[in-house]
């Protein structure tokens, strides 16, 4: 009976046994994940609208994509991000069926087929030094039945076989510093003309043959009044140039061998003309546009070279390139911004006054001003041309507009996600009753029989499309409140666009978006950029009535100097409710853990000049702030300089709200020998649940557990280029632990030839970090954990008897505690992206690290195989306490990617939100695409699975209680018949 | 159609100059005129590729990104105005496991290969190379057997229950009849409520 006992129990423990973490069925892709698609900011645009075949736009975009869109939805047919060093110049589309690319400033040049995207060939380019560059498709060129494509880049001119990308010659224009501003094909001929200028006060102009590569012709000559490096082409022979004070306009033509320059002062032609103008570039037979503030006005140069004004635009205008829409008549557009939409208008080059086409579109929402307009015609029925635009707003939205109506837009500014933070949803308000979302009894038993049908592999493909559709809709998930186990969220996502938008966790859908009024390009604010998010203002369990709200912070320029801005937004509605520019900059902001009366966070703002500024500005936030003045510390990290300072504030304010400050400590690498590359903090909200470790043989070890710690690697100046640059013996990888309070060294470990790049995340009391060993040639990864000794000895049971132990003592960065390292390295296979680890709500779920790799993957990786205590023959005590034998590499096993079969293209960053159900976390990883994640780290211990069949619970409950009644009749049959004999 | 027999020839002569380019040992290390090398190598995709990894996907990535580059149909890639160094070339194909390649570019032997797999340091001889192992990313649904039903809770439950109700009479069958007896005794005296008695007592009053 023991035995039997036993053997049961024996059972019962090995199906226990887990399989990996994570792991998931392909049905089960899009439960509790959802991945989207961008591609960034359009900045250039080509159409693809022939007869046959599917109508697409190729566009290159400020994200270094190339891709190819469906022009009928917006869909992606296909698309490629290229290297971080690789940027696009020029794309265009070569014998109907290529895609071209001109990329790493003209020396890379790629043909891709147009409807798959796949690179064809690839050419490389080289030259002497760097230039402009710049990409012809002749339409009707052609070398030996070859299409010629003419790229010219690093001073050269090429000619590449458009079908397999040889390069059919190459011209070396022998002149230093020659920047090309056109390359043009003179109609008819084999010549190829290229245009441009030396410094800023010569013109050139070659002409070649465009066959054989040979330079007939080179004229060149000094421009009065200088160049300004605008410059319009109006005619194959004309171009105009703005001078360098842009108050003069100078047409030079260029034609038989004769370069003659006119100059008429833009003052003639524009009345009441200040300040500076600009010429647009715009590619119109005969007519060039200047640019003067708001206005664009439209000048066309005749035959004999005379300028006269045509229109003026009173707005702010986009301007479209020209359009052949038949032999010899050009049709362009521009566009402009109203407040509650645009205007379109298409013109005829040759007839001004008649408009092709004039239409003013609707938006429902504010987008800002219009920045680029791309067209293209097609034929309508009627035989007239119709027209459709493809415009690029200032919110990096895409709008295809036909017809007067938007047909599509994309929200591309979430390509370029600056920040993430997390809020909750509102509370579902008492009244609406939950069944009433919920489906009947019925339907919900009807949706677990299939279930039950699906585990029982009995389900046919009609009832597995039913399965997959009720999953999918499952419980609410797109809900607009809060849930019990806090899936349900808001993801406010700040962008490079100065968009704010709010997702939803649920399925992703953008709840609602809000351009910046204080992020947008204004005359006292140059060129803003969004810096943080901070949740401002979070509502008590019992004002749940106010809606919560988020800061951003930003500032009017790239430098650390700018003035800042900040900005607040309600998170349930996206209302911008103030704004503010600020009269200092903001280098770093400090979230303090008080609020004031009103429950606004207190935030401390340092400036350039080291003065810590405090909002919100009130007299109430300052009465909570004294007191606890003299323990705010911060530290500073001067990357170029090598000096880490550790600063306190001065007891004496300077005024009111800004307060002096102090140095307290600093640290100064030696430059001739350590570089930094890398700082990394612990996350200001995590949770530590445990603060002793019990290890194997009835020991414990207490963890170091420090919200000042910093983890700074610095390499060997000469390692701190890229792989391939540097030999072992002369680089070297050196780690620091250090107290931000105390400036105190904690610990310090050199990794003898290994390099960057160092990726890094701080948790609990351990750091992991990512480097390259430059003598396995291998990327490598260690770990550092940091135990206190001096709490060790409260181990002892007489002390703790006796009362002579710490545990009561206040931890503090002052007590300096003795402390004792471990560490360990192993080989790891990727290059890495970013590294996260997960966060849950009470800090009791073991870790996993999330590894974005090189081939933008997400993945989970168990802390307890980055374990020092790692040994390749663990002890018994040991395996029981779950330590792995110890490898030289750590395991990649596939299904523990969290982006499953899916890529998080442009990978940036990796963000963890604890979920209040403890087992799980929420993970955000964002880059050119959003990807958006449920995870367990220790499997969901704490919830059924949601395929977790109820149906089968129920049946087996009723044979259960029908098996009991059975028995029991048939007990009292047999008792009956015991009496009876 | 026209535009179709125009293309054969095209496409005749694109075949042709793969083979040639198959054939000529293109797969090394080439001196630029500049400063810099010229590494060209050719991943090898089983033929088999499913939804998942085309190979317009594959992106071949130099240096953990300093340059990235994509696959020719054929499988050729090439990186240029490389310095000489030892290199660490990575492949990232969704659905295959690449392992990274050293390469040494030696400025003193241009054209020379020397390039070796970092994960079994397995050298190649040309820079030639295919995926350790296909990658798998979903867990593989199980067909249904008695066995996952057995395991489940609900069937440990009934299995549970099948032994209590057959195996326990066996066991006690065998056992010493004295003993039985006794413990039987045993089990009257403290009164161990059995269903029946559990239920009489409802029924009695429900009667009543």
């Amino acid at each position: 009976m023991g035995t039997m006992l036993r053997g049961f129990l024996l059972l019962l423990s090995l199906l226990s046994i887990t399989a990996p973490a994570f792991s998931l069925y392909e049905d089960q892709v899009g439960l509790a994940d959802w991945h989207q698609k961008y591609i960034g900011k359009v900045k250039d645009a080509v159409f693809h609208t022939q007869k046959t075949g599917r109508k697409r736009v190729v566009v290159s975009t400020e994200e270094n994509v190339i891709a190819s869109l469906d022009l009928r939805h917006g869909e992606i047919f296909w698309r490629h991000v290229l290297g971080p060093n690789d940027v696009i110049d020029r794309i265009d589309i070569a014998m109907g069926k290529y895609v071209i690319t001109l990329s790493s400033e003209g020396s890379i040049l790629r043909a891709w087929n147009l409807p798959d995207g796949q690179m064809v060939w690839e050419a490389f380019l080289q030259g002497p030094h760097s230039s402009k560059s710049s990409l012809l498709v002749p339409a009707s060129l052609k070398v030996d039945k070859d299409n010629v494509i003419l790229a010219f880049g690093k001073g050269c001119l090429h000619a590449v076989s458009g079908i397999h990308g040889e390069i059919l010659w190459k011209k070396d224009l022998e002149a230093e510093s020659f920047e090309i501003q056109h390359m043009i094909q003179a109609s008819g001929s084999d010549l190829i003309h290229l245009v441009g200028f030396v410094g800023s006060s010569r013109f050139d102009s070659y002409t070649i043959d465009a066959k054989r590569g040979e330079l007939l012709k080179h004229d060149s000559a000094a421009i009065p009044g200088g160049y300004s490096g605008q410059a319009s082409l109006v005619s194959s022979s004309t171009l105009v140039v703005m001078d360098s004070a842009g108050s003069t306009v100078t047409t030079i033509s260029f034609q038989d061998g004769k370069v003659t320059f006119s100059q008429t002062p833009v003052s003639t032609l524009i009345e009441d003309f200040v300040g500076k103008a600009k010429l647009l570039a715009l590619k119109l037979e005969g007519v060039f546009a200047v640019k003067t503030g708001t206005h664009t006005t439209f000048v066309r140069v005749t035959v004999e070279g005379k300028l006269e004004v045509v229109d003026k635009i009173n707005h702010a205008t986009a301007v479209s390139d020209v359009l052949e829409i038949s032999e010899n008549r050009q049709a362009f557009a521009f566009v402009h911004s109203r407040s509650n939409g645009i205007d379109l208008t298409v013109k005829l080059g040759a007839d001004w006054n008649h408009d092709l086409l004039k239409e003013s579109i609707k938006m429902d929402q504010e987008r800002g001003s219009v920045q680029k307009v791309y067209i293209n015609n097609y034929i309508r029925t009627d035989r007239s041309h119709g027209f459709r635009a493809l415009i690029v707003m200032e919110d990096h939205s895409l709008l295809l507009v036909q017809q007067g109506a938007v047909v599509w837009s994309r929200e591309d500014a979430l390509a370029s996600v600056i920040d993430v933070k997390t809020s909750e949803l509102p509370v579902e308000k008492k009244g609406v009753s939950v069944a009433k979302v919920e489906e009947s009894l019925f339907e919900w038993l009807q949706g677990h029989v299939l279930k039950l049908k699906g585990t029982l592999m009995l389900a046919s493909p009609d009832d597995m499309a039913a399965i997959q559709s009720l999953r999918l809709k499952a419980s609410g998930k797109s809900k607009m409140t809060r849930d019990h186990n806090g899936f349900r969220k808001l993801l406010i996502v700040l962008t490079k666009a100065g968009k704010v938008f709010a997702l939803h966790t649920g399925d992703g859908r953008i709840v609602w978006s809000r351009l910046l009024n204080s992020l947008r390009q204004s005359e006292t604010c140059e060129n803003p950029t969004g810096l943080n998010l901070f949740p401002w203002h979070v509502p008590h369990h019992h004002a749940l009535d106010e809606n919560p709200s988020a800061l951003v912070v930003s500032r009017c320029g790239p430098s650390d100097d700018a003035l800042g801005l900040l900005s607040f937004v309600d998170t349930y509605t996206g209302k911008e409710l103030s704004s503010s520019s600020l009269d200092h900059s903001v280098v770093q902001v400090i979230p303090l853990p008080f609020m004031d009366s009103t429950e606004q966070r207190l935030h401390l703002l340092i400036d350039a000049s080291g003065q810590a500024h405090l909002y919100p500005k009130t007299s109430d936030a300052l009465s909570v702030f004294r007191p606890e003045l003299s323990n705010v510390y911060w530290y500073s990290v001067e990357a170029e300089t090598g000096i880490i300072k550790g600063y306190a504030l001065k007891e004496k304010a300077s005024d009111d709200y800004s307060f002096d400050t102090r140095s307290i400590w600093s640290i100064v690498f030696p430059s001739e020998s350590e570089k930094i590359i890398k700082t990394s903090t612990r996350k200001l909200n995590e949770v530590v649940h445990t603060q002793a470790k019990v290890v194997a043989d009835q020991d414990a070890m207490f963890k170091y557990i420090s919200k000042n710690l910093l983890f700074v690697a610095t390499v060997a100046p000469k390692a701190s280029g890229d792989i391939g640059s540097s030999t072992p013996e002369e680089s070297w990888l050196i780690v620091y632990l250090i107290d931000t309070i105390t400036g105190r060294i904690l610990h310090r470990m050199t990794h003898h030839g290994a390099q960057g790049p160092v990726e890094a995340v701080v948790s609990e009391n351990w750091v992991i970090y990512h480097y390259f060993n430059l003598r396995a040639h291998k990327y490598e990864m260690s770990v550092i954990e940091i135990y206190d000794q001096s709490r060790a000895d409260n181990k002892d049971v007489w002390k703790l008897i006796l009362g002579k132990h710490n545990l009561t003592s206040p931890v503090s960065s002052y007590s300096r505690p003795e402390i004792m390292t471990r560490s360990q390295s192993y080989f790891f296979t990727h290059s890495v992206k970013s590294i996260a680890v997960t966060s849950t709500a009470k800090g009791i779920t073991s870790k996993q690290l999330l590894i974005g790799t090189v081939g933008d993957q997400v993945l989970a990786l168990d802390k307890r195989f980055l374990d020092p205590r790692r040994s390749v023959n663990p002890t018994q005590a040991e395996k029981e306490e779950g330590i792995i034998p110890l490898t030289d590499s750590l395991p990649i096993i596939p299904q523990s990617y969290i982006t499953h079969a899916l890529k998080v293209e442009g990978l940036r960053g990796i963000e963890t939100v604890p979920a209040k159900l403890e087992s799980t976390t929420l993970i955000f990883a964002y880059g050119v695409d959003l990807f958006f994640t449920r995870f367990a780290p220790s499997r969901t211990y704490d919830s059924l699975t949601e395929d977790f069949s109820y149906a089968l619970l129920l049946l087996t409950i009723v044979a259960l209680v029908a098996a009991i009644f059975i028995t029991w009749i048939l007990s009292e049959k047999k008792e009956l018949r015991d009496k009876w004999r | 159609m026209s535009s179709i027999a125009r293309l054969r020839p095209a496409l005749l002569l694109l075949l042709l100059q793969f083979c040639l380019s198959v054939l000529s040992p293109a797969l090394a290390i080439s001196t630029g005129s500049v400063d810099g090398h010229t590494i060209n190598g050719r991943i090898k995709i089983p033929v088999a590729i499913g939804a998942l990894g085309k190979i317009s996907n594959v992106k071949v990535i130099l240096n953990g990104g300093q340059n990235v580059t994509f696959l020719r149909p054929d499988g050729y890639f090439s990186f240029h105005n490389v310095p000489a160094g030892t290199h660490l070339i990575e492949v990232s194909a969704t659905g295959y496991f690449f392992s990274p390649v050293r390469v040494d570019v030696s400025a003193r032997f241009p054209g020379k290969v020397q390039a070796a797999l970092t994960e079994n340091r397995r050298g190649l001889t040309e820079l030639v190379w295919e995926p350790l192992r296909e990658e798998y990313y979903y867990e593989i649904r199980e067909p249904f057997s008695i066995m996952s039903l057995v395991k489940s809770p609900m069937g440990l439950m009934i299995g549970f229950m099948l032994v209590v109700v057959f195996l326990m009479p066996k066991l006690m069958e065998n056992m010493d009849p004295e003993e039985m007896q006794r413990a039987q005794e045993e089990m009257r005296s403290q009164g161990v409520p059995s269903l029946a008695n559990f239920l009489q007592p409802a029924a009695t009053a429900r009667s009543g």
